[in-house]
């Protein structure tokens, strides 16, 4: 039984994501946002549920679809929107935005752009972990999409090979962009992919935190131990289209509704009331507490400058070599 | 100082760091106790220091960079070695993309100590896929530097470099110079990234040259003093840092210049220097610079016709007499 105190952090969580998609998503429309963005809204519960069985120290590797990993993991609120924002006070000092946000501070390994790229990476954190003897885990994120790429073979083949402390979050919300899953694969369930590399495969409901929670701290607590890697599937949807204005009109409006009425913020509110943890009046109160987070979050972005242009030609390097090694 | 091969001088280099530093892991496919890497260069390290440090991987060439990226974001200093250098083209995500970037994307929050090890170079008749020379991709990569070394002695102390340094480094063996003999110090040495290397004095022409291509200039070089033409050979070392003073240095004094290397010579390592040299000394240069490159054709297997594409002394002899008509 998960611990009061955790599960209305969990849900503080899961609505601090939702207000700040939210709000991303507004300052889009307003053009305040450059590029582009891909929204977490309705893929909550993965992040949380996974998030939650970690410590400060433990590591997670990220995506394009990553705001929701960052601010599990602990991140400020305040350096993720600057950074979104392209401003010099953001988490990469505006040169990663969007896709690319790092908090090494807190284990946050930094999102990468090119899908499935982060899963060889997390498994080198975990051969880290290994060789230096910790007992850290790491939480690598991706989506289904991810899974047909080479590096989820060669890295979860490694992670497995070498029992290595790490575990793979499959967040399957249905669609690559535009292409649906079963176009692009005959198999349901990504976490049967687990088989081909000799360790467990789970498949969950990624709109019910509490069953994240669940399949991940078995995952945490076995890998801590040892047991080496899991893969985790957490079946879930996006709420929005994949970026920008996209309308996703690829997929049916009665579809749709069918996931929003599974919406993740919803159903653990319901929840939590009918365990008799959150009341209304508590509702409402962490409500308006994380707007006003999420408000904070966004002044302090808006009135934060933007970066002097000549720092684009600074962080390619470290220090120079020849400076160093003489 | 004692004489030692390439080969060694990498072992020697690769051992000494591992003994240093206990963040120092090797990993790569077969370069542990069964073989000791497809070139011998890890030979005796998976005895010596367990096969936990000295890890043989499956045939996964980008998560053998992916994991070393991983590792080295997270406290270690990884060396891992791609078996032929064309191979890398099965990992430049996590060279370029991964690797070279992040330290940048992220804002400089985190370095990524890699090191990628791998052999280039045509010679010994294994044809497309194990013979190229693609320095230039790495060169042309922002946040990855690129050590290219000629001999016993830049071998060692480029790699000690690249092993204590705190950026990604391409590390390119060239496979003929595994067996070239050299001195190299009994005490412990570096050699400085960005820091070209005068192998030939000479007050007529200058011949840039790289890896394997050094010693050929060398050898065109004793050609061509026979005929009264005096050459300085001089050896960037590095090309990504590049030391770019060196190389106008010389060719305000000679007034003429001759690229060799061996990769393509479209948009190649030849391509960069010469034009580094246009922008930055042409009222120097009492002739046109010449290159001397490999003609833009994928490495052929059969001995005559790989030999015809591989730059030699005689073409290089040619190249320096035709700048002097």
């Amino acid at each position: 039984m998960v611990e009061k105190t955790k599960l209305l952090e969990m849900y503080r969580q899961m609505l601090t994501i939702r207000h700040f998609e939210e709000k991303v998503f507004e300052l889009y429309g307003q053009n305040l946002v450059p590029g582009t963005i891909h929204l977490y809204v309705g893929q909550e519960a993965v992040a949380v549920g996974v998030c939650a069985n970690l410590r400060r120290d433990d590591y997670i590797t990220s995506t394009h679809r990553g705001h929701g990993h960052c601010i599990a993991k602990g991140a400020q609120l305040g350096r993720v929107m600057a950074e979104i924002l392209g401003k010099g006070t953001g988490y990469c000092k505006g040169k990663g935005g969007s896709m690319h946000i790092a908090d090494f501070s807190i284990g946050m390994l930094g999102a990468t752009a090119v899908v499935g790229a982060g899963i060889p990476i997390a498994a080198g954190a975990g051969l880290s972990i290994k060789l230096r003897g910790t007992d850290q885990i790491v939480a690598c994120f991706f989506g289904e999409g991810a899974s047909n790429q080479g590096t989820f073979h060669e890295g979860i083949n490694m992670a497995a090979i070498w029992q290595l402390p790490v575990i793979f979050v499959c967040e399957n919300n249905l669609y690559a962009m535009g292409t649906r899953q079963s176009r692009v694969m005959l198999i349901e369930n990504i976490a049967d992919r687990a088989a081909a590399y000799g360790i467990p495969g789970i498949v969950t409901d990624g709109n019910d935190v509490l069953a994240v929670y669940e399949a991940a701290r078995e995952a945490v607590e076995r890998a801590r131990g040892g047991g080496g890697p899991t893969l985790i599937e957490c079946k879930t949807y996006r709420h929005k289209g994949h970026s920008r204005f996209d309308p996703a009109a690829y997929r049916s409006k009665e579809e749709v509704a069918e996931w929003l009425k599974r919406d993740p913020v919803t159903r653990f509110e319901n929840k939590l009331g009918e365990m008799g943890v959150l009341s209304k009046e508590q509702v409402e109160k962490i409500r308006s507490e994380t707007i006003a987070a999420v408000e904070e979050a966004v002044k302090f972005a808006m009135e934060s400058p933007y970066p002097k242009p000549e720092e684009a030609l600074e962080d390619v390097y470290a220090e120079r070599e020849s400076e160093t090694a003489k | 100082m004692r004489e030692t091969t390439v080969r060694d001088a990498l072992r020697e280099a690769l051992r000494e760091e591992m003994q240093r530093d206990k963040r120092v892991f090797l990993l790569g496919e077969d370069i542990g106790r069964y073989w000791g890497g497809a070139f011998g260069v890890t030979k005796g390290l998976a005895e010596e220091f367990g096969d936990e440090r000295v890890r043989d991987t499956p045939i996964s060439e980008s998560a053998i960079i992916g994991v070393g990226v991983g590792a080295a974001i997270t406290g270690m200093r990884p060396v891992a070695e791609i078996m032929f250098g064309d191979l890398s083209a099965l990992a430049m995500d996590q060279i370029c993309n991964q690797a070279a970037k992040i330290r940048y994307m992220f804002g400089g929050q985190v370095n990524v100590p890699l090191v990628i090890r791998t052999p280039f170079g045509a010679g010994v008749n294994i044809a497309s896929h194990h013979s190229q020379s693609l320095e230039a991709w790495f060169m042309h990569t922002p946040g990855l530097y690129v050590a290219v070394p000629s001999t016993p002695y830049d071998a060692k102390g480029l790699l000690k470099t690249a092993i204590r340094g705190h950026n990604p480094v391409f590390f390119v063996e060239h496979k003929l110079l595994y067996p070239v003999k050299g001195l190299i110090p009994d005490e412990d040495y570096t050699v400085p990234f960005g820091v070209a290397d005068v192998k030939r004095e000479g007050e007529d022409v200058t011949i840039v040259a790289t890896l394997y291509m050094v010693h050929k200039a060398l050898a065109a070089a004793e050609q061509l003093s026979k005929e009264g033409i005096s050459t300085e050979v001089v050896d960037p070392r590095t090309l990504s840092p590049l030391d770019k003073k060196a190389i106008v240095k010389s060719v305000k004094k000679t007034g003429r210049m001759v690229v060799v290397t061996e990769d393509c010579k479209t948009v190649g390592v030849s391509a960069e220097i010469a034009a580094i040299v246009a922008e930055e000394a042409l009222d120097y240069l009492d002739a046109p610079i010449k290159r001397v490159a490999e003609p833009d054709t994928p490495i052929p297997f059969s001995p005559s016709l790989e030999q015809f594409v591989i730059p030699n002394e005689k073409i290089i002899v040619k190249a320096v007499k035709e700048i002097f008509s």
